[in-house]
């Protein structure tokens, strides 16, 4: 306190100049407080511009259907509310529309009594059968995918992108099994979202999963802005919901089916917030208890609407700028080959050339140098040649 | 002056119009249904879509501008250089001897081949990425396509398109048996159609009733043809077929009826306003008098046309007509069937291919031609292709006819290299007549690395369909001049000469099982080996260096106050 009044005294009896100085640079920088809170706020508030998803099926077999029939729920949610194909890459890891247990062919029932058609019309699945690994799907979420991989089976996603992930399948504490043979843990998974937080492929991320003791898989999660939903805690098994007589499995996983009924509410204008996707299916309705996790999440879940991650709501600014668009590219004329008469005369060949097919000549085989082999067993030849007979036959040898 | 720029500028333009227009080349599309009520009461609809293209995919400057030709196909002809592409997905297996001969015939499963242009310089690595965009466009597993399941047919699949010269170098051929078809594979081949599935033929396409079937197969060829009689130019064809056989019991509910709307719970308004033709031919050849089934609406159009060696006549609905539609605005054919006599055209040829033998450690391979031709015999190709993992012994191959031994004319193998390369066999053998030729061949089952084995090895390992390329004699003079005007379906195969028709018969697919060791078995022996360890060991050496040692039992409570007063004093304990 003295000291501040020795320094308000020397200011005082100082400088005037100073001091009105140093009020002018407090007012600047109180306003660019300001400035930073509004831009802050509205950093804060979402700033992704597209959205991407990434749905993915671990298991294989018949019995197996209620998991392809979860994946292809949100898939069609997200489709309907916005999400084209091109931003969605799917992954099911066995076929059961065209599976010969199926009694209906071509689809895939989320209801008893076959009310509603997940399977579709319109689907593309990007990832089938054995192509669902856990080396894909690492390869796929952090785009280390080899140069000839189609544009279909890429997660192009940018530091301005929304992801929703949904995983589905078998489960344990710490792991999700991959098609019977392999698993992917929660250590491996959470290093992933890293390196994509590092590189930069997310702005925001919503990690849901539906398997038993699917809340350990999220425990590990440390890169910011994820939040995650699982279908049961630690301990507890996520259970299946009701069976159809037709048909003869399980349809649906008790979580994915009360997610989808909470889904087909909501439309592209919904203002409907995560708190309310955080009280579906309770302990009533799923024997499990969901579990959640909002730490990472850098925004309050009251205000991050539904559709930021399950629909394709984009900004649009308007302008009242002019833009200049460059003239407009001339195809260039063919030479003068297409004026020429053609003279050859073209044909189709003979499928089966009996007379010319048994007078084939064998193709020449490029020559290759003799491999390791051949030359080891000569140079043993040759040495053991030379130990019994002695060097002074070389020369007439050679 | 003035008068001289008014004559100029129009003609100038209209040079420059006749230029570009000529730039695009003509662009045809034409769409045709086949259907065909077979003998055994099932019923075989084919579709063909073909879109003709007069243009240069291999010039300088890229083609930008598409109409009717789907762009991710131009592209793909363009990049990797491609002179003829045919690729189809097949579900379930064509029944020879119950359907007669297809108009195309597929392998169950999905297969590709390619001929690359002269002007490719390493066509494997062509070939790995055309599989991969493929694999993109069609939503299929075809980037499982690589070195250890594609082969280079020396003699088989000579190109059906106009070609210089024909060096199998720029032949890649390869198979996918396992591979599912499904609505996935059928929504971007529909997207591919100039009128996609709005109006024309398409609309009938309906996954739900196509996948409810004993035969179904989309396939889609690309090659350059002759554009007109003289073949002076060639312009580049596209052809999408879609072949289905709907059963009797499933699709039919045991009724001899048919009509579209119960084949494919849908019926045409109007043809695709992009078509130069949309027709719908019904095979009426076993029907002259109409006395074994009844087609309603009637139609006045009749056409005949000569398709696998036999002379058929076919009711024509022409669907760019408005009068076909009637005053209802819609078409649906029905087939009633009258009575179920009749004889069914025995197919000519016809293969069947098997595994024999017993265990998981040796077996052979049999695979049998029928020639049913009462006195002409014929050459034909045949083509195997077999994984690495069976090791084929070769020199107990034996080809016999009629219980004799029947030497082959032409053989071409190369063996197979572990993990690298498949086996491939190619022989040329003459059928005589009326006759069964029996190929067998013994081969022993190799273990593969537990890494290498499918998540799930017990349902065993798929071998691709062998390839029988036939020319069969005919009975009818085929037509040898390819016109514009021949239906789509009997225009597919090139004909050289009038006596004999081209025709390819695939066969079953092999399912073989491997040893397979039992994934459980690490956890097994881990436990099993500590047990061992812990009982085995833990005692061997307790006995070995345990020492004994008497002990005093413990004393009473007396003795025990007795010693501590003893201790007290120093004086020697109480024993």
């Amino acid at each position: 306190m003295g000291y501040f009044l020795s320094y308000y005294t020397y200011i005082s009896f100082g400088c005037w100049v100073q001091n009105m100085l140093a009020a002018i640079i407090m007012l600047i920088f109180i306003c660019f407080c300001v400035h930073f809170q509004n831009t802050a706020g509205q950093f804060f508030s979402s700033g992704h511009t597209n959205n991407w998803a990434v749905l993915v099926c671990t298991s294989r077999f018949w019995f197996n259907y209620r998991h392809v029939a979860n994946t292809l729920s949100v898939y069609r949610s997200v489709k309907r509310l916005g999400i084209p194909d091109s931003h969605i890459v799917l992954m099911l890891a066995d076929d059961m529309a065209c599976n010969h247990r199926n009694p209906k062919p071509a689809t895939v029932f989320s209801h008893r009594n076959m009310e509603l058609n997940v399977y579709g019309d319109d689907v593309e699945v990007d990832y089938r059968g054995y192509e669902v690994t856990v080396e894909n799907f690492l390869r796929v979420l952090t785009g280390r995918l080899p140069p000839s991989t189609p544009r279909s089976k890429r997660l192009l996603s940018d530091d301005r992108s929304n992801i929703l992930i949904y995983l589905t399948g078998h489960g344990g504490n710490g792991f999700l099994k991959f098609q019977d043979s392999e698993e992917i843990s929660n250590v491996e998974l959470a290093d992933a979202f890293e390196q994509m937080w590092q590189k930069r492929r997310y702005n925001e991320l919503l990690f849901i999963i539906d398997t038993c003791q699917g809340a350990s898989m999220y425990e590990r999660f440390y890169s910011p802005n994820i939040m995650a939903l699982a279908s049961s805690q630690v301990g507890e098994d996520s259970l299946s919901h009701q069976p159809d007589l037709a048909i003869g499995v399980h349809l649906m996983d008790r979580y994915t089916f009360y997610l989808l009924e909470f889904l087909e509410d909501i439309h592209p204008a919904s203002k409907s917030n995560m708190n309310d996707l955080f009280k579906v299916c309770p302990k009533s309705q799923c024997v499990s208890t969901p579990g959640h996790r909002t730490d990472l999440f850098l925004r309050d879940p009251g205000s991050v609407l539904i559709t930021d991650f399950f629909g394709s709501v984009r900004k649009v600014e308007i302008t009242m700028e002019a833009i200049h668009l460059t003239d407009p590219i001339l195809q260039l004329e063919d030479g003068p080959m297409s004026e020429e008469v053609q003279e050859k005369t073209y044909s189709y060949v003979d499928q089966l050339p009996v007379s010319e097919i048994i007078h084939q000549k064998p193709k020449q085989k490029d020559w290759h140098p003799p491999d390791g082999f051949i030359l080891g067993l000569w140079t043993l030849i040759l040495l053991v040649f030379f130990k019994t007979y002695g060097i002074k036959h070389l020369k007439h040898i050679f | 002056y003035i008068l001289y720029i008014l004559i100029y500028i129009p003609i100038f333009v209209f040079v420059l119009l006749r230029k570009l227009i000529k730039e695009e080349g003509e662009n045809d599309f034409q769409e045709e249904l086949v259907i065909r009520p077979l003998h055994s009461g099932d019923i075989y609809a084919s579709f063909q879509f073909r879109t003709l293209w007069e243009t240069d995919f291999m010039r300088e400057n890229k083609v930008s501008h598409y109409r009717l030709f789907p762009k991710s196909l131009g592209q793909v002809i363009s990049k990797f250089s491609v002179r003829e592409l045919h690729i189809s997905f097949t579900q379930g297996y064509w029944r020879t001897m119950q359907w007669g001969q297809p108009f195309l015939p597929s392998p169950p499963g999905a297969e590709l081949w390619v001929w690359f242009q002269d002007s490719v310089t390493d066509v494997d690595a062509a070939w790995k990425e055309l599989t991969n965009v493929l694999s993109g466009i069609f939503c299929a597993s075809l980037n499982f396509i690589d070195s250890t399941n594609t082969v280079q047919p020396s003699a088989s699949f000579k190109p059906l398109g106009i070609v210089n010269e024909t060096d199998h170098r720029f032949l890649r051929y390869a198979t996918l048996p396992r591979e599912i078809v499904c609505t996935e594979n059928l929504t971007p081949w529909k997207k591919l159609l100039p009128c996609g599935s709005k109006a024309g033929l398409a609309v009938l396409l309906k996954s739900e009733k196509l996948f409810h079937s004993s035969f179904f197969s989309q396939t889609v060829h690309i090659r350059p043809v002759c554009q007109d009689r003289e073949c002076k130019t060639t312009s580049w064809e596209l052809r999408q077929t879609l072949n289905v056989v709907f059963d009797l019991h499933t699709s039919g509910q045991g009724k001899r009826e048919w009509s579209l709307f119960k084949m494919f719970s849908r019926t045409l308004t109007e043809a695709c306003p992009l078509a130069s033709s949309s027709k719908i031919y019904i095979d009426v050849t076993d029907n002259p008098q109409e006395e074994y089934f009844e087609l309603s609406p009637a139609t006045p159009l009749l056409s005949q046309a000569v398709v696998l060696g036999d002379r058929r006549t076919f009711s024509v609905y022409d669907l760019t007509q408005q009068v076909t539609f009637g005053t209802v605005r819609s078409l649906n054919l029905l087939i009633r069937w009258k009575s179920t006599e009749g004889d069914m055209l025995r197919p000519l040829l016809h293969a069947e291919r098997y595994v024999a033998g017993y265990g998981l450690q040796t077996g052979e391979i049999h695979t049998v031609m029928y020639n049913n031709h009462p006195f002409r015999s014929f050459p034909v190709l045949l083509l195997d292709s077999v994984p690495w993992y069976l090791r084929l012994y070769i020199h107990t191959l034996t080809v016999t006819s009629k219980g004799k031994d029947n030497t082959p004319s032409y053989i071409h193998y190369q063996p197979s290299k572990d993990r690298m390369r498949p086996h491939l066999l190619e022989m040329l053998v003459q059928l005589p007549p009326h006759s069964v030729t029996e190929v067998t061949v013994q081969f022993e089952r190799a273990l593969l690395k537990w890494t290498e084995y499918t998540p799930d090895p017990n349902h065993g390992f798929y071998v691709g369909s062998s390839v029988i390329s036939a020319l069969v004699p005919s009975s009818v003079a085929m037509d040898t001049n390819i016109t514009q005007e021949q239906p789509l379906f009997s225009s597919f195969f090139p004909c050289k000469e009038e006596s004999s028709y081209f025709v390819r018969v695939y066969t079953e697919p092999l399912l073989v099982n491997l040893p397979t060791p039992d994934f459980s078995m690490p956890y097994n022996v881990i436990c099993l080996t500590c047990t061992v360890v812990a009982v085995g060991y833990g005692s061997l050496y307790n006995l070995l260096t345990r020492s004994f040692q008497i002990e005093e039992p413990n004393p009473r409570l007396a003795k025990k106050i007795a010693n501590f007063i003893r201790r007290i004093r120093g004086v020697p304990l109480l024993s």
